[in-house]
């Protein structure tokens, strides 16, 4: 038997990175701006997503949601409708039919995706990425920006232990603030973290059920819609 | 969990390299700043190339370390821990030099020894 080494060096991720770039040609195509927003289970983002259309006139948003399992945060988006009345496009993901059930969406989930989506006649689509702190930075899917939500009931320290999240988002959402006054949670502990992580990233602070902060949210994607065209 | 998909990945990554032929090792560079947990990856490595070319191949992980160079004073360091911010001037316009690395480095294949090494 005789042993070659042979060079390989390829990325690991290089096929997803490939199916990614096919799925943002397509966005940049159809003129829409492309969000991959992240978070833990439980942090928020579809209560925010909501308050945000609720308030969300002039800009044409779409969701796709990603979930091992399960409608309720589809039928939740389908629920709501904007100022003026409109209700959005809406699909979902799930990623059970692989192995258990994948922890994140990958570039050929949203693909296979995309034909269930207007995208001509949007604006801006949301991609709410599957709870998860680790798995869903390491998969790009086409996004021109990445966001994410953390909550104050998750701890300060989630920066230090999760720094490939909080180092691939440009926006962080720090939601659930109508409850730091029943909560030992240091907000300027978290913020720091935040800061020594990503530092100078955007930040936040919300409350998707009260709705404060909300318009700023709503305000920040409006304003990378307008700012488009100056693609990479 | 996510180390499943990327020992699929990696799996995917080392057969198209082998070209049907049995593969006994695969060197993977795995970068400081990547979330990847090496002793998950060696096991869900070995589940998913079970009955496959690469049944039993050894993993041959190395980490590459951290390096981070801000760009107003040119100064470059090691990266152990946050915060991602230049220890001379404390300011934050610093590129990562090293450390996002996630690749196959090379493979081992075994072949009959009557056939030339390419």
């Amino acid at each position: 038997m005789h042993r070659t080494k042979v060079k390989v060096l390829e990325g690991v991720l290089d096929a997803n990175d490939t199916i990614a770039r096919a799925n943002r040609d397509d966005f940049d195509r159809a003129d829409v701006t492309v969000v991959n927003l992240m978070s833990s289970p439980g942090a928020g983002k579809t209560s925010l997503l909501e308050a945000v259309i609720q308030r969300l006139d002039g800009v044409r948003i779409g969701v796709l949601e990603g979930d091992v399992q399960g409608t309720q945060d589809s039928e939740r988006i389908s629920g709501v409708h904007t100022p003026s009345g409109a209700h959005v496009p809406v699909a979902q993901i799930n990623t059970d039919p692989s192995f258990g059930g994948e922890c994140h969406l990958d570039a050929n989930m949203v693909r296979s995706a995309l034909s269930s989506l207007p995208l001509a006649e949007l604006d801006l689509l949301v991609i709410e990425n599957v709870g998860n702190l680790v798995c869903p930075a390491e998969f790009k899917v086409g996004e021109d920006i990445r966001a994410m939500v953390c909550s104050v009931t998750e701890g300060e320290d989630k920066p230090y232990k999760y720094p490939l999240m909080f180092r691939a988002c440009e926006l962080v959402i720090v939601n659930k603030i109508d409850l730091l006054p029943h909560l030992d949670f240091d907000l300027d502990e978290l913020l720091g973290g935040v800061d020594d992580v990503n530092p100078g990233v955007e930040v936040l602070l919300t409350s998707a059920r009260t709705g404060e902060g909300v318009d700023a949210v709503r305000d920040w994607l409006a304003s990378r819609v307008a700012r488009e065209p100056q693609l990479a | 969990m996510h180390e499943l998909a990327v020992s699929q990945a990696i799996l995917d990554t080392a057969l198209r390299h082998a070209n049907g032929r049995k593969v006994s090792a695969i060197a993977l560079r795995v970068g400081h700043l990547r979330q990847v947990v090496p002793d998950s990856l060696e096991f869900y490595l070995e589940l998913v190339s079970r009955e496959t070319l690469c049944e039993g191949a050894r993993l041959e992980l190395e980490v590459v370390p951290a390096r981070l160079r801000c760009r107003p004073c040119e100064v470059e360091w090691e990266l152990v821990r946050p915060p991602f911010r230049c220890p001379s001037c404390a300011g934050s316009d610093v590129d990562v030099v090293a450390g996002n690395e996630f690749e196959v480095e090379w493979i081992t294949i075994e072949e009959e020894a009557c056939i030339a090494p390419r």
